[in-house]
């Protein structure tokens, strides 16, 4: 069973995703960020998707032609995103999501960012719904549910499935067991437990049974369906160092005008 | 452009930054300060924690010598100190809402004279960026704000009551501004501490809420 996780290309393992689905994408500033699978599901078309994800866009180390979610939301794909920015974290960025969302073309779920990672762990652990004292007292717990435990309100807070889950990771077996490095981690086991299917791009050659020793798996193969190895640049996207993202866009611009 | 009267940015986080007891957990909030962690620190060994599992990191890389898979929760490329530790989303996530976190320090829109703030969506804006800081502020044990004294028109950002939607309500311990240190009281917000070359009046001048004034106002406290 174990081999047959392993396509060989992000277009293969992307190519029966349907519509109206939820795909949880994970990442923290470009670290761990799918970005092959979102170039690949950009190309793939399914539509009506309702995408989970911390943000939209990523960090600096990305060049301005990266595929990101703004390839899905351009391609009208994007029903809704359940994030925790609709905005950009300065005021002299845009994001394309901030402008589709203020007229009205996507919908969005704005949710504190450990309220979103719990939720998805809850739906990953069999939790149905929990309370946190996060946004109480704010515009978002406004007509919700809470509770005083120990003399301190509680918003409850519902778990989060996801249908697809789309992550990086640093080494794979041909099992699906995952290692991430450093920051790497951040959403991506979380989403995995989450999803019914989780598609992983891995960044090492996908190792045999046996190369990671078991103490050191970072998620379980249980969790995970489908692996596809990032060829190297220019076919596979990888993080660049800021200085190469900065020539690289400035090359982009020049090109442009 | 803002007001550059008084202290600048890096003094407003060194000053913060004295506040810190030997062996806390600080987490940083993004924009001013995130430059809590140039401060030097002595002898008190401070653990920097960031939303996205990052525990114990360091100063920033150096250009060319970054780690493409090591971010703080700006996205600036940071080091690891000996002893630093990762964890995934939620377990960074625990750490805040079970406590483990001495202060968080947060950029804001407006404090409140009764420990309200707001950061996280300007007026009538649809939508906003919440990011980790309703989570942080909920649950640190403490929280610091550092932020401009007025807008740049000039508006108060400390204030009587928050007049955009909060972040948490009633958290704010400290506030620093290029103005003065302030603190939350249980009777109002008072100034502790006056930046160099500005006067009280020019201080209440800026304020939109009561303040409690000692006679003598010292200076603020600056390094070296």
């Amino acid at each position: 069973m174990s081999t047959k996780k392993v396509f060989e290309s992000f277009d293969a393992a992307v190519a029966d995703i349907p519509d109206n689905v939820t795909i949880g994408f994970g990442g923290f500033a470009v670290v761990g960020q799918p970005v092959n699978l979102y170039g690949a599901l950009a190309k793939q078309g399914a539509k009506g998707l309702i995408c989970v994800s911390n943000g939209t866009r990523g960090g600096a180390t990305l060049p301005e032609d990266a595929p990101t979610m703004e390839w899905l939301i351009q391609n009208d794909q994007v029903k809704k995103v359940v994030c925790a920015f609709t905005a950009p974290t300065r005021a002299s960025q845009r994001l394309v999501f901030t402008e589709y969302y203020e007229s009205g073309r996507i919908e969005a779920d704005l949710v504190p960012q450990g309220t979103l990672a719990e939720r998805m762990r809850a739906a990953g652990a069999g939790i149905p719904a929990f309370y946190t004292p996060a946004a109480v007292g704010t515009e978002l717990a406004e007509g919700r549910e809470t509770r005083f435990f120990n003399g301190r309100e509680y918003l409850l807070e519902e778990a989060l499935p996801l249908d697809y889950a789309f992550i990086r990771a640093y080494q794979a077996d041909s099992f699906g067991n995952l290692r991430f490095r450093r920051a790497q981690r951040n959403f991506n086991p979380i989403m995995a437990m989450a999803a019914k299917i989780t598609i992983v791009e891995v960044e090492e050659d996908i190792l045999p049974p046996g190369a990671i020793d078991p103490d050191d798996v970072h998620l379980s193969g249980i969790f995970v369906h489908r692996l596809v190895k990032v060829p190297p640049a220019p076919e596979g996207w990888w993080p660049m160092r800021p200085a190469e993202v900065a020539a690289r866009n400035a090359a982009l611009q020049g090109a442009a005008r | 452009m803002s007001d550059t009267k008084g202290l600048s940015r890096q003094q407003m986080c060194d000053r913060l930054a004295m506040e810190f007891a030997d062996g806390w957990v600080v987490n940083l909030g993004i924009g001013i300060p995130t430059l809590c962690s140039n401060c030097d620190f002595g002898d008190k060994a401070i653990i920097f924690h960031s939303e996205n599992g990052v525990v114990g990191y360091g100063p920033l890389a150096a250009p060319g010598k970054e780690d493409l898979h090591l971010v703080n929760a700006g996205g600036q490329h940071v080091t690891m100190n000996p002893g630093s530790a990762i964890v995934h989303h939620a377990d960074a996530f625990g750490m805040i809402r079970s406590g483990r976190i001495d202060v968080t320090v947060l950029g804001a829109y407006e404090v409140a004279e009764n420990g309200d703030f707001a950061n996280w969506k300007m007026a009538g804006q649809k939508g906003g960026g919440i990011g980790g800081a309703m989570d942080l502020a909920a649950c640190a044990k403490h929280v610091f704000v550092a932020m401009e004294q007025t807008t740049r028109r000039g508006a108060p950002r400390l204030v009587e009551r928050c007049a955009i939607p909060v972040t948490a309500k009633g958290v704010v311990d400290l506030v620093i501004t290029n103005y003065g240190l302030f603190e939350i009281t249980p009777e109002g917000m008072a100034l502790k501490e006056i930046a160099p070359g500005v006067s009280v009046d020019e201080v209440k001048a800026t304020t939109g809420c009561n303040l409690i004034i000692p006679r003598e106002v010292p200076p603020v406290r600056l390094r070296g």
